[in-house]
């Protein structure tokens, strides 16, 4: 079992977001970088979960610079066999699903996973893009993955209940809560990620479709009106008179 | 050129998601100075498509023999419906078939994509769209630099409007290639309100101290026809089922009313739930971060609050 597991660097979950150059750019100054938690919480543990029950390989794959690295190390400590960087400041949704298109078209993967979004751009982009440039099937948000006679069984989170599809051959899959638990790397898996591939490999040419303009911060809360917690009948009548939220 | 919207039917009906999606895209038309279009497939009654033209939609395009799952036919089909009408902005609502289906569509067209658009696009000085981004931490402003734009909408941002208008429907055909994912089975769960569609929401935390005390919860939520929620830590404790954990790594909902009981407010709770219109915090401990980002709070413990609460709701509904 080949599988390709897509991976992408965000800001840690405590992290408190301020811009810089006139709310043009987000300030990396003393901000802690993580494995986008969908990606390795669920795409990347369910992916090796599959492998260590049906053998096979473990591939990560991330578009970025240099500083990408270390998140990229702590996903072989967790299991990953090998790595592959394409080495391009990630731009776009477009263009980022354009390299990993690119790479994995003529390596046969029997499965790209990836987690439903990234906790920065909030996209839920890449993996559909990756499934239309190479017409593989795509679910979404799923959280159940299992594999029997080439094929796949995956349940997803519908409106109100559970939706159980099946898949034949190779797809794309975005994973969400519920694929697995979280893995901490041991020292063994450290020690052995030091010396597994990690690979560089060049860009290809591709021009993004959007870019950002400008961030800003929501506007601060008005403040809380405190209720006194013996009359909750006059939270009741604010929430219908003032907010008229009932 | 025109704008045209994916309306994507649950059951046979229009969600109120799919309304505002019609009602953004003939905004954007009328921006634009041309007419809104809409695609949908399956078995849909008169009175459904009717929907879409009441809430904006000149032409509807209707593949009638067309039910599937598979996001790669919906989008062919939507990418056939654009050529049918020359649209040059398509729009979906960011629901769980969009985020699937809109991806698809613009690596198909190349299309720059923005999903989670939370208000209208402006045109001056290049197509901007508004988005959430740091799971409802900040703002940003895409750019999309494309001839053809797709743009998906977060649900619960604008409201849809009735504007009374028909619109004619026309018959889609064209090839949507082969199904490739099947449906095998769907569970319903019965009696609970979906958490990413409601409108109200009664979320409780640790604070609650065990499983067994969520009765009061669950009968402060059916009086106010609101869904039941939880935070991240009762999840993983499996005090609560996990489709119920709002939050960054959980779902992340935008209601008119949010209460959170017994919840401390971790910054990653926070980002799940701040797109709330209302928040009301009820809590024992006055310093709790949570209060920060409330409009309204209760001080006190969560055993006395909420049936007290519940009495004041009851005699409120008379």
């Amino acid at each position: 079992m080949k599988i390709l597991v897509c991976l992408s660097k965000v800001p840690d979950t405590t992290t408190r977001i301020a811009f810089i150059d006139n709310n043009t750019k987000f300030d990396e100054k003393d901000v802690q970088f993580i494995i986008n938690p969908y990606d390795e919480w669920y795409a990347l543990v369910r992916g090796l979960e599959l492998k260590e029950a049906n053998t096979g390989t473990v591939t990560t794959i991330t578009v970025g610079g240099a500083d990408t690295d270390p998140i990229i190390r702590k996903a072989l400590a967790i299991g990953a066999d090998d790595a592959v960087r394409i080495d391009s400041p990630a731009s776009d949704a477009y263009s980022t699903a354009f390299q990993i298109a690119e790479y994995a078209k003529d390596k046969a993967f029997d499965m790209i996973l990836l987690g439903k979004e990234t906790i920065d751009y909030n996209g839920s982009q890449i993996g559909g893009m990756v499934a239309e440039m190479l017409d593989l099937p795509f679910i979404s948000l799923a959280s159940k993955l299992d594999i029997a006679g080439g094929k796949a069984t995956i349940e997803c989170d519908i409106p109100g209940g559970t939706q159980v599809l099946e898949v034949e051959g190779a797809f794309v899959l975005s994973a969400a809560k519920g694929m697995a638990e979280q893995r901490i790397p041991n020292m063994r898996g450290i020690m052995a990620a030091r010396s597994k591939p990690l690979n560089v490999i060049p860009a290809v040419a591709v021009e993004p479709l959007t870019k950002t303009e400008s961030y800003q911060l929501p506007p601060a809360k008005a403040g809380v009106k405190l209720v006194d917690p013996d009359n909750m009948a006059e939270l009741v009548r604010l929430l219908h008179e003032e907010a008229k939220a009932i | 050129m025109s704008v045209l919207v994916f309306s994507n039917p649950n059951e046979g009906s229009f969600a109120k998601s799919a309304l505002e999606a019609c009602t953004y895209g003939a905004k954007v038309a009328k921006a634009l100075g041309t007419d809104c279009h809409a695609v949908t497939y399956g078995q849909v009654s008169d009175a459904e498509i009717a929907k879409l033209g009441a809430h904006g939609a000149t032409v509807v395009h209707k593949a009638g023999s067309l039910e599937t799952p598979d996001s790669g036919q919906l989008s062919k089909l939507i990418a056939t419906a654009a050529a049918a009408c020359n649209a040059d902005v398509i729009l979906c609502s960011h629901d769980l078939t969009g985020k699937a289906v809109a991806p698809r569509l613009s690596a198909r067209l190349k299309a720059g994509l923005v999903t989670g658009a939370n208000a209208l696009p402006t045109t001056d000085g290049g197509f901007k769209v508004n988005k959430p981004v740091f799971s409802g931490k900040a703002f940003a402003t895409e750019v999309i630099t494309s001839a053809k734009k797709v743009i998906s909408l977060m649900p619960n941002s604008i409201p849809p409007e009735n504007t009374g208008g028909t619109a004619q429907v026309q018959e889609l055909a064209g090839d949507f290639g082969a199904k490739k994912v099947t449906v095998k089975e769907t569970k319903k769960r019965t009696g609970t309100i979906s958490l990413p569609d409601a409108e109200k929401v009664v979320s409780a935390g640790r604070g609650l101290k065990g499983p067994e005390n969520w009765g009061m919860i669950e009968e402060l939520a059916s009086l106010l026809g609101a869904a039941t929620a939880c935070s991240r830590p009762v999840a993983d404790i499996g005090w609560r089922p996990h489709h119920e954990h709002v939050g960054q790594t959980g779902v992340a909902i935008r209601p008119n009313l949010y209460f959170a009981i017994g919840i401390s407010g971790a910054i990653q709770h926070l980002a799940g739930v701040n797109g709330s219109k209302v928040i009301v915090v009820i809590n024992t401990d006055p310093e709790a971060p949570f209060f920060k980002a409330a409009d309204y709070g209760v001080v006190g413990d969560a055993f006395q609050v909420v049936p007290k609460l519940t009495e004041a709701l009851k005699a409120f509904k008379g």
